[in-house]
């Protein structure tokens, strides 16, 4: 991580090794185990496209997400129903277009689900399966993280970011980003929001999901009434499920916004290439 | 054009290309045998985790009257379209008989009385569809652990199959089945149950006697059983997966 790479030919730039192998091998398998998660999960979602809070979901209270669709003679128009206020969600959530252009009755749109077509028991294979691998890769990656001091010197947040936090925002609202040696360090947002993921939304998220296994509830009987029952860990699962591609909305467009290329190198071959303090 | 809609448009197409070239690839991969294989092995491997995790007689957890769904879904099957099944409701059930036999000592053939004069057990459980939802409610059963006892299974018997009254296709062919391993047929709270929320359990959730094992899925709970065979391998029976809908696609462990 702190090699220094002074190959390049103009004196103020320079390539910096920034991410080991490990890291980089492991951020891929969680981006293809996260997606397919995402994608099977929608799928199965949609053999009963209703969320609930507490033990069931027949109770004397209404769901709490509903997605469906109102058909009448000539059109169909997706519905989303958020604590029991409508939505019109046509084209994304209840309907949306077939292959064939059409406007027709879907939870989700076919390019968001894995299988393409609604498959319930295929779709749990494939999403238990890769829930596997997803909690595999993450539990390596957070004893490396922690063995290789990864966590200690790159993600936890020092005295001084603490400090710089109120810039930080105002820096990450104007777009503003780090140059030169600056710009080899995460900034303090970044560490926070890393970390959120990878000790709150992940561990809460797979959490949510033994929730729903009506086996592993049984191992402490009684131990989803923590979230205030099963229907509720289902639905935080989901909840959470979104927060996660919210992230990656983010994190892609911070990527993007600070250099696509630079930073795409360097969680493919390791380098970044650090601008030299004179161009700042 | 300026450089951010050109980007914007880039990045938009390399999303929804990524998302096609995912799902085409993904879909192509779920059709080829050694992925077929490999999901397989994801199943076995939650199976043995699960088993090797939850301990012999953890129990599913168990509710209180309040917590009682106004009222209990009716999945699957609502009236079987069987005739003999249903001049047996016609009947009340008076005249059925639950067969148990295969690999036992003693074959049996139990009237309702007799079920009831097995000992029973009474319990309030959450009932998980594989699709999602959760209903609650109040069965009361005879034990199969007692019921086993009375039959003796052989030595070389593995798995209880239960057959049922349920077609599952038009033509009235596919009767509905489904099978457990000898963990789950002596937990305490995997029951015959004969009554619902108490009252005899109506037609729609499986009268006269459906099975409940509580620590997996709904598609696991056999409704309108009529006999109870045991077995060293399912392989021979339907589809050779264990269950109607394991012959489907589902998993046969439903413990997740």
């Amino acid at each position: 991580m702190s090699t220094v790479d002074t190959v390049d030919a103009t004196p103020t730039s320079y390539l910096y090794y920034r991410h080991t192998a490990a890291v980089r091998i492991m951020h891929w398998i969680n981006v293809i185990a996260l997606t397919v998660l995402f994608m099977s999960g929608l799928n199965i979602f949609s053999a009963h496209p209703a969320l609930y809070w507490g033990h069931s979901s027949y109770s004397a209270r209404p769901a709490v997400l509903e997605i469906g669709a109102m058909e009448d003679a000539d059109n169909v128009t997706g519905m989303t129903r958020i604590l029991g206020h409508d939505f019109d969600t046509t084209g994304l959530f209840g309907a949306s277009r077939d292959a064939s252009g059409e406007i027709v009755a879907a939870t989700f749109p076919s390019w968001l689900t894995i299988p393409g077509n609604r498959w319930l028991s295929l779709a749990r294979q494939w999403h238990f399966l890769f829930a596997w691998i997803f909690l595999v890769n993450g539990l390596c990656y957070v004893l490396y993280a922690i063995w290789s001091r990864h966590l200690s010197r790159d993600l936890a947040p020092t005295g001084a970011d603490w400090r710089s936090i109120g810039r930080s925002i105002i820096d990450h609202l104007r777009f503003h980003h780090a140059h030169g040696e600056a710009s080899k360090r995460y900034n303090v947002l970044q560490k926070l929001t890393y970390l959120t993921v990878i000790f709150v939304l992940l561990p809460l998220v797979i959490l949510m999901g033994f929730a729903m296994s009506p086996g592993l509830d049984s191992v402490i009987p009684g131990w989803v009434d923590v979230v205030g029952g099963r229907q509720s860990a289902r639905t935080i699962h989901f909840v959470v499920a979104w927060l996660l591609v919210l992230f990656v909305f983010i994190h892609v467009f911070e990527v993007i916004i600070t250099g696509l290329w630079n930073n795409l190198r360097s969680m493919i071959t390791g380098r970044y290439r650090v601008e030299g303090e004179a161009k700042r | 054009m300026n450089p951010i809609s050109s980007r914007r448009r880039f990045l938009l197409g390399a999303l929804s290309g990524a998302g096609a070239l995912v799902l085409s690839g993904c879909d192509k991969l779920a059709s080829t045998a050694w992925f077929q294989k490999t999901l397989g092995a994801g199943e076995s491997l939650t199976h043995f985790a699960q088993r090797w995790a939850i301990p012999r007689k953890a129990m599913a957890q168990e509710f209180s009257d309040a917590d009682l769904s106004p009222q209990f879904r009716s999945n699957g099957t609502a009236v079987p379209r069987n005739a003999q099944y249903q001049a047996l409701a016609m009947g009340g059930f008076a005249a059925y008989r639950l067969e148990v036999n295969g690999l036992v000592e003693r074959p049996a053939s139990l009237s309702l009385a007799d079920l009831r004069a097995l000992p029973s057990r009474t319990q309030i459980t959450r009932h998980d569809c594989v699709e999602g939802w959760s209903a609650i409610g109040k069965w009361k059963g005879a034990k199969l652990a007692a019921l086993l006892d009375i039959v003796q299974p052989k030595a070389a018997a593995r798995y209880v199959v239960f057959h049922c009254a349920d077609p599952m296709e038009n033509d009235g062919t596919s009767p509905y089945y489904e099978s457990i391993d000898f963990e789950d047929a002596y937990h305490p709270q995997t029951i015959l149950a004969y009554e619902l929320n108490d009252k005899s359990l109506p037609v729609p959730n499986g009268a006269p006697v459906r099975l409940r094992v509580e620590r997996q899925l709904g598609y696991k709970h056999a409704k309108y059983l009529m006999r109870i065979e045991l077995v060293e391998s399912f392989a021979n029976i339907a589809g050779g997966k264990g269950g109607y809908w394991e012959d489907q696609g589902y998993q046969w462990y439903a413990g997740i």
